[in-house]
């Protein structure tokens, strides 16, 4: 046993994410059905692994620049004004990542002074407060809501706002809850930014996941591209996760800020890895096209199915998550996960994980075989007629 | 014959699994199973939809006694009626699986199968190249399948993924 006062006090105050808990406990278990799982059920296309052996061979094996390789940071680039209308200078608005997750961290470390607020839309992915606490920041809450959908409204914004506001994070498409946030509703939530010079931190990790609605960018909202930080990557869309590999695009000055916080805790990207990337954009597009039409059968799938056992779900418009609501059940989120995953070994995730707001729903990711699914739907239909 | 977008999703998802529960292929596709079953209707009668067919991996199976052979065949096409005569000719034969048209320095592919080398050599030298119009055949007989309409023969689907994660 240590002394006590050897770890930080900011760290001995961050809560343990509640996902740790549930893998524990299914990760031991036979037999068990997981929508669980937060990531794609593709295995990177062969021609982006292909590219990434060939880069061994040829002895690739050194440090790229610190933003990473240049050819890389053009195809970027060229992607982001291609797909998303929104124009970046590889040379000095773009940085290479160690996925997404490092680039959340840099960000809001290069704008964060002590004591300001950050402002967290949640449910959200379980780091960002954390984040802005390990950034020397003050995580503040907004809660959306299940009769919105989950959309952040404008006017919740505007509540949520103080003098030391500094930046929100969005994400949308969103984990945990699949909302996609259109371009109507992103303008009405520019507004209030711009109104109150609000910097925005966009975690658009899901972009190439939008089913229904073609994925707006808040970048490209009309006076935004200067305050946003957005934060993007090959995990999801690509299917890359365990590469970790992202990339944030930001105004020069705060790219910079980025760039020295980075060089100095990262160096770069790995290097295997972004020549595997650099494939993904010059020919990966129309796998990304394949899977984005596999998930959204599934989510078609998996949302009417959850309704027709009388699980009421909304219509997730991007990602891949299915966010029902169980509060019928009379159980909390905790127990109903729980006992799910004893009595019928489905693991999924309690929504209060992703914050108070998520309670009373289970995120349920529907990256998995459509056998799975069809399984895991029979099970839960069992666990909820066991539990009327 | 033009499809509509909902019929061309159909057939994408039935392609590779023909037994999928029509319920589920409608909630998959936002049609009620009715419509399903309307449009699964029109388009095995229109014989877009041809046949309900099963992949079988026949190497796995001691019993099985079979070969196959793909053989390219060299013909001359027919005045007015082109290659469609000779192919005609060919693809009746109980023994010829497919016959395609190809580009390219021969003109027709005649995949065939038999229970021995022997019986497909006999085929060809019997049957195949002494059809009028055949001028040569070669004769490729296929020694192991890896991968057949897009399915990894020996692949175990395995889910390497962590349970449960962000």
């Amino acid at each position: 046993m240590i002394k006590t006062g050897y770890i930080s006090k900011t760290i001995t105050d961050l809560k343990p994410s509640g996902i740790r808990r549930f893998f524990d406990l299914a990760a031991n278990m036979e037999g068990v059905v997981s929508l669980g799982v937060g990531e794609p059920d593709f295995v990177t296309s062969w021609s982006i692994r292909e590219a990434a052996i060939a880069s061994l061979e040829e002895g690739r094996t050194s440090y790229t620049a610190n933003a990473g390789l240049l050819e890389l940071r053009e195809e970027i680039s060229r992607y982001m004004d291609k797909e998303f209308r929104v124009p970046y200078h590889p040379e000095n608005q773009i940085i290479v990542t160690v996925g997404a997750s490092q680039a959340l961290d840099i960000a809001l470390r290069a704008i964060v002074n002590p004591g300001e607020e950050v402002l967290v839309v949640e449910p959200c992915f379980v780091s960002y407060a954390p984040l802005v606490s390990m950034a020397g920041g003050v995580p503040k809450t907004i809660h959306t809501l299940k009769e919105n959908d989950f959309k952040l409204m404008p006017e919740e914004l505007e509540a949520a706002i103080t003098a030391q506001t500094k930046a929100i994070m969005i994400c949308s498409p969103n984990n945990p809850t699949g909302t996609q946030l259109g371009k109507e509703e992103l303008i009405h939530i520019a507004e209030v930014i711009k109104k109150h010079d609000l910097l925005v931190i966009a975690d658009e990790i899901y972009a190439e996941l939008a089913y229904d609605e073609e994925f707006t960018s808040i970048a490209a909202i009309d006076g935004m591209i200067d305050r946003t930080i957005l934060i993007n990557g090959f995990s999801k869309g690509f299917a890359m996760t365990g590469w970790r590999l992202g990339f944030v695009c930001a105004p020069k000055e705060i790219s910079e800020a980025m760039l020295k916080i980075h060089q100095y805790t990262m160096m770069c990207a790995s290097t295997i890895a972004q020549y595997a990337a650099l494939e993904a954009l010059k020919n990966g597009m129309p796998d990304v096209e394949e899977m984005r039409r596999s998930y959204l059968r599934r989510r078609n799938y998996i949302v009417k199915s959850f309704n027709e056992i009388g699980l009421e779900c909304h219509n997730p418009g991007g990602a891949f998550y299915a966010f029902p609501s169980i509060a019928k059940t009379g159980l909390t989120s905790q127990q109903f996960a729980e006992q799910l995953l004893l009595e019928e070994r489905v693991a999924v995730v309690p929504g209060d994980v992703f914050g108070d707001s998520g309670e009373g729903h289970i995120r349920c990711s529907y990256a998995s075989s459509l056998e799975q699914l069809q399984e895991a739907i029979k099970r839960i239909e069992r666990f909820l007629i066991k539990k009327k | 014959m033009h499809l509509n977008e909902k019929e061309l999703e159909i057939l994408s998802i039935i392609e590779t699994n023909s037994r999928i529960d029509h319920g589920d292929l409608g909630k998959m596709t936002d049609q009620s199973t009715d419509e399903i079953e309307t449009a699964l209707k029109k388009m095995e009668d229109m014989r877009v939809i041809v046949r309900y067919a099963t992949v079988i991996n026949w190497a796995k199976v001691d019993e099985y006694e079979g070969v196959t052979a793909m053989i390219d065949v060299k013909v001359t096409p027919k005045r007015g009626v082109g290659f469609d005569d000779v192919a005609q000719r060919i693809y009746r034969f109980k023994e010829v699986e497919s016959v395609y048209l190809m580009s390219g320095v021969y003109d027709l592919s005649v995949v065939v199968r038999g229970r021995s080398m022997n019986e497909v050599a006999r085929f060809v030298s019997e049957k195949l190249s002494t059809l009028d119009s055949v001028i040569s055949t070669t004769t490729h007989f296929i020694l192991k399948k890896y991968k057949h309409d897009g399915t990894i023969f020996d692949q175990v689907e395995e889910d390497k993924r962590i349970v449960v994660s962000p």
